[in-house]
């Protein structure tokens, strides 16, 4: 079944015709060719396609994009650009926070929702809040840091 | 995924009559199990009904006796709710439990609880404080609802709409979680209320089940000693490559002692 979908992505309204089994980050990458957000493994457990809706992270392989009909979708490309950054694109460049960079977008989708709506962060916090996005490179810790980093720029 | 059609009703009697003229439909909620089984194609419906366009589905109500959850309420919003924080903080901190925060954003009440997964975790808070489940035809007792590895008394095509929880005098939620996933390795919702203890197993066995050995011994006596003598049958209990059964079946008493030690 063909359907047509409406949402606004990165600030833009978008009207897409798509089958109806496609998912939000098929939608993304193959129709609006915003590959920033990825897809590591398609079932729900890595997190690197995470995407914000409606201000809150959710994972773009598990959703289907009619489901995301008058949402508002925000992906790392609404984040900011290279001239631009987004201060949690900044701390994790600062901190080292990524090596291969696969799962970075996600991280950083999934940290931002995390800074804006915890009042106040510690490692633990952190580490818990991130627990569905896998890391294969760095071993966390610098992540961590520039979390931690990025909460207080955004933060004042 | 194979392809279907997909509806969006606006009220609860469109969403039946689509299932019931439809040739082979499910309903989808959060779509966190179903999306995945629909993908590992273990699930090939003609039609897909998205049931977020009903209104008064989803919401958090305690105006009444009981505390009311609407089946299509994510599981974030209960595990945030200052409303449950204070009236059942262990089924608050149950939620916050499960998976992660993008699955928490996503995952509903009403999906995980029709789902009736082994290792999910509702069904035991579900069971253990002795709810009331309200569908769009009658009203089930926690108690006859769930009948077996992801069954339950639900009829094709029946909608649940609400969950009411009775507020106990006192309840713990303690699980020992799949490192991956969070699913409930085994997981212990014990409930005291004014008409004895009530002691409900999820992860455990092929669907969640009360312990009634032990509830028998913690209402002569509520303490961790209480259980020393208790043994599960591991003949009844699931292995995988997780644990083994009677691995599980020690693990049920162990984590019935720290929820007791939490209450
Ligand atoms: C990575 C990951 C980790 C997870 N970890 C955990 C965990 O630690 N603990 C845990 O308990 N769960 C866990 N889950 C499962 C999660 O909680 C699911 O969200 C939940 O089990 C199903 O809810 P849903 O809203 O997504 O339902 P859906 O997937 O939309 O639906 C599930 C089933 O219920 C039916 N259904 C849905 N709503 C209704 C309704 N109102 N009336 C009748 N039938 C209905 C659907 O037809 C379908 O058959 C995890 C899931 C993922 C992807
Ligand atoms: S690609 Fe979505 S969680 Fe891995
Ligand atoms: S930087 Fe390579 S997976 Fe995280």
């Amino acid at each position: 079944m063909s359907i047509s979908v409406s949402m606004n992505v990165n600030g833009k309204a978008v009207t897409q015709a798509c089958p109806a089994n496609t998912t939000l980050v098929d939608l993304l990458r193959e129709k609006l060719q915003l590959t920033g957000t990825h897809v590591g493994c398609d079932t729900s457990q890595c997190g690197a396609c995470t995407v914000h809706m409606n201000g809150r992270a959710i994972k773009a392989c598990t959703i289907l994009a009619a489901q995301c009909e008058g949402a508002e979708i925000t992906t790392i490309e609404g984040l900011g650009d290279a001239d631009n950054l987004h201060p949690m694109q900044e701390a994790f460049r600062e901190c080292h926070g990524l090596q291969c960079g696969f799962c970075t977008p996600g991280m950083i989708m999934s940290a931002v929702d995390l800074v804006n709506r915890e009042a106040s962060l510690d490692e633990t916090i952190i580490r818990e809040g991130l627990e569905g996005n896998i890391c294969r490179c760095t071993g966390y810790h610098n992540i961590v840091r520039a979390v931690e980093t990025a909460a207080r720029k955004m933060r004042n | 995924m194979y392809d279907f059609n997909y509806h969006k009703p606006s009220s609860i009697d469109e969403a039946i009559q689509l299932f019931t003229d439809l040739e082979d439909a499910v309903y989808l909620a959060g779509g966190h199990t179903l999306l995945p089984s629909l993908k590992l194609r273990l699930a090939a419906p003609t039609d897909v009904i998205d049931l977020a366009g009903i209104p008064g589905l989803n919401g958090i109500d305690y105006s009444g006796d009981d505390l009311k959850v609407g089946a299509l309420t994510p599981h974030d919003d209960v595990s945030t709710s200052p409303v449950v924080q204070s009236v059942i903080p262990a089924l608050a901190s149950l939620a916050g439990g499960i998976g992660d925060a993008q699955v928490r954003n996503r995952g509903t009440i009403g999906g995980s609880v029709a789902n009736s997964d082994p290792a999910a975790d509702y069904p035991a808070a579900v069971l253990g404080l002795g709810a009331q489940l309200v569908t769009n035809q009658r009203t089930l007792n926690a108690d006859e609802f769930f009948t077996g590895m992801f069954e339950t008394a639900l009829e094709e095509g029946e909608l649940l709409k609400e969950i009411r929880f009775p507020k106990p005098e006192a309840a713990a939620y303690v699980k020992y979680p799949n490192p991956a996933s969070r699913y409930a390795t085994v997981g212990v919702f014990m409930t005291k209320t004014s008409e004895g203890v009530r002691v409900a197993i999820t992860g455990a066995a092929p669907s969640v089940f009360r312990a009634t050995d032990m509830e028998a011994a913690l209402n002569a006596d509520f303490s961790e000693a209480a259980l020393d003598g208790i043994s599960l049958d591991a003949d009844m209990m699931n292995e995988d490559l997780h644990a083994s059964a009677e691995y599980r079946a020690h693990l049920c008493v162990v984590m019935a002692k720290r929820a007791i030690s939490q209450i």
